[in-house]
């Protein structure tokens, strides 16, 4: 960025005395200093940003690798107070509910999305493409309580707390996140397929489940696995509808069922060192498993663009 | 396929290209599932504001909605079957919004600058590696900020630092001063501020790299500097998704519970102070559900309600900021 060699455009009124090419103007001091404030501002913002962030990964792995063992992943949690033990209610649970969440929100959110693309005109998809947005901006805890209203103040308690409970609460929170960015993959999805295979004689239905749902498979893939992410990382709507357990529970319905996040919370707020390393590991956990979602989901999704541009 | 022009020879054998039994309704029968799948959205939407209203109304009856928007006092009371204490709201009202707006006021400026500099002075090789990261960072739950706020964050870096500011301003400005505990609205703010960060950066950063680059280089042929680049050209392009992306962010700082309830003291009292315990709406909900009484848990359904209208309300904010933003920037493209 060598401003020596700028021209200055001057308004028209001003008069300035003239100068040739390589005479620096009279402000170009001025502009360089800002310039150089601005690139170095930028960068010490940058470290100050990124050093929280940095902090929180390296000491979540650290602290949470000294935990893991393979008891931690086998054992259900001892007291507080005890050494050892484990989050395998937690991870059995957290199983469970994201197991039931996905099977509830991933077809119903597919379809949802393949209607605003494909099928819905007019006013309908468009409050529904509103709605699913206002529902991205609910908090998950409001979320919880509602269900909480719905389900089991509304059945009078024929529905309780339990993995089913959690499982409905976690799907209502992954749906738009599935709904909206899987209409920004299918809308990727070239018109010419769809045309060509109407051309082909294929009824509308079959354009979408044989043509259009497999161009859009990988990205599907990375907006699910990206929404899968989201739910599994979610306490505070358990806390509301799952209700935790420290016991291993493998029932669907109405038993107080644990989870991974659910004990990190309950090991980090009370004062017993055992329990709080354990909340370490718990959360290692939780933050290995979204990682890993996002970066393979990342992964197929950018080789999907990849394969499509060639 | 059936067209008016068909011969009755046609019709008694049958074309092969009218489909017969099931593939005749198919069609009809697909585009159906897809509509009941788009109408369960607005149906589950619908069921939520609802029940929570119909459940929280005793509640709004009872207190009156103004007084117990903005009502003061909160005590929960322990009947069954009536109403006994006093529900005012508004310590956690003011909680969620103080809270939100410190929270995006640190975020805000150092989501700008990172996606600046990751755009457009970071190397070319770690441009991608450090929007995964931000992205990747974004999707960090919010328990993992909870408690690395609470157990690292706190005490060894935010605690003696406030408690500095309080020995040392807070003698002269008494907002700043007083008693600092271990929870309080601006550790919860900080943390909040940390979490939100990535989560608005994703989207500014996104933003900014879609700047035309025409404009950046005609930016450049008028001999401008970089930093007048960034500054008269990127930065105005680039300003209703900013204003997305802070609003996001904003919208995920009220409705945030777990990290906020792990470092702001649930205190049923407005804080006269930066360094006091304090209460949102959302952690206020997590913290006392569990072992709410039945008068107390339509209380806290009605803070649920009053939760769900402020988040509405920044939400329908920020569509129409966007909306009218992305208007005059695309007007700004015909002249």
């Amino acid at each position: 960025m060598t401003s020596s060699g700028t021209l200055n455009p001057t308004s028209a009124g001003e008069q300035r005395p003239d100068r040739t090419l390589t005479q620096k103007s009279d402000n170009s001091r001025r502009r360089e200093f800002k310039d150089h404030v601005t690139r170095w501002g930028l960068l010490a913002a940058m470290i100050l940003a990124m050093v929280p962030l940095v902090l929180i990964v390296a000491l979540v792995i650290s602290e949470g690798a000294a935990v893991w063992s393979w008891e931690f992943f086998t054992t259900r949690e001892f007291p507080p107070a005890r050494e050892g033990g484990g989050y395998a209610a937690g991870f059995v649970g957290t199983g469970i509910i994201m197991l039931m969440a996905i099977a509830m929100s991933v077809p119903v959110g597919l379809a949802a999305a393949v209607y605003l693309v494909d099928y819905g005109k007019g006013w309908f998809a468009t409050i529904i493409r509103f709605f699913t947005d206002v529902m991205t901006g609910i908090p998950s805890v409001f979320i919880g309580l509602a269900v909480y209203a719905i389900l089991v103040l509304g059945t009078g308690q024929v529905i309780s707390f339990g993995g089913f409970t959690a499982a409905v609460a976690i799907g209502i929170i992954m749906l738009p996140i599935i709904v909206r960015s899987s209409e920004e993959v299918l809308k990727t999805v070239s018109q010419d397929l769809r045309r060509g295979s109407f051309a082909l004689g294929a009824r509308k239905w079959q354009t979408t489940t044989r043509v259009v749902l497999p161009a859009a498979a990988p990205g599907l893939t990375t907006s699910v696995m990206l929404a899968i992410a989201r739910g599994t990382g979610e306490t505070a709507p358990l806390i509301l509808t799952a209700f935790g357990n420290i016991n291993i529970v493998w029932a669907f319905f109405n038993v107080a069922i644990g989870a991974v996040p659910l004990q990190v919370y309950n090991g980090a707020r009370q004062p017993f060192d055992p329990g709080i390393e354990r909340a370490w590991g718990g959360a290692l956990a939780l933050l290995v498993i979204v990682l890993v979602f996002t970066v393979v989901a990342r992964y197929i999704g950018a080789r999907a663009t990849k394969a499509h541009r060639i | 396929m059936t067209t008016a022009t068909e011969t009755p020879a046609a019709k008694r054998q049958p074309s092969q290209f009218v489909s017969r039994g099931f593939g005749r309704y198919a069609d009809r029968l697909f585009s159906a599932f897809l509509v009941a799948s788009g109408t369960i959205v607005l149906l589950v939407l619908a069921a939520m504001v609802l029940r929570t209203t119909i459940d929280a109304y005793p509640v709004f009856e009872y207190q009156g909605f103004w007084q117990f928007l903005f009502g003061t006092e909160w005590r929960a009371g322990f009947e069954r079957n009536e109403f006994s204490g006093l529900y005012g709201a508004w310590p956690f009202i003011f909680g969620t919004l103080f809270t939100s707006a410190i929270a995006v006021s640190i975020a805000l400026p150092l989501a700008i600058a990172v996606s600046l500099y990751i755009n457009f002075y970071a190397p070319r090789r770690l441009r991608t590696a450090m929007s995964y990261s931000v992205e990747i960072l974004a999707a960090v739950p919010s328990i993992i900020f909870g408690l690395w706020g609470l157990l690292w964050f706190v005490p060894n870096v935010l605690h003696p630092f406030t408690r500095w500011v309080a020995g040392t301003i807070g003698e002269v400005i008494p907002w700043l001063g007083g008693p600092v505990p271990n929870t309080n609205y601006f550790h919860a703010s900080v943390v909040l501020g940390i979490m939100i960060l990535p989560i608005v950066t994703a989207i500014t950063r996104e933003v900014m790299a879609a700047t035309p680059p025409d404009e950046i280089q005609a930016g450049y042929g008028l001999g401008a500097t970089k930093q007048e680049v960034l500054a008269k050209v990127v930065l105005p392009r680039s300003f209703g998704g900013i204003v997305g992306g802070t609003m996001l962010g904003l919208g995920r700082a009220l409705g945030e519970t777990i990290a906020v309830l792990m470092l702001i003291g649930s205190s049923q009292k407005v804080g006269d102070r930066l360094f006091a315990n304090g209460d949102t709406l959302a952690a206020h909900i997590a913290a006392t559900f569990q072992d709410a009484s039945p008068e107390t848990l339509t209380a806290l359904l009605g803070i649920g309600v009053v939760l769900f209208i402020v988040t509405m309300i920044v939400n329908v904010i920020a569509r129409l900021i966007v909306w009218r933003f992305a208007r005059s920037a695309s007007a700004g493209d015909a002249l």
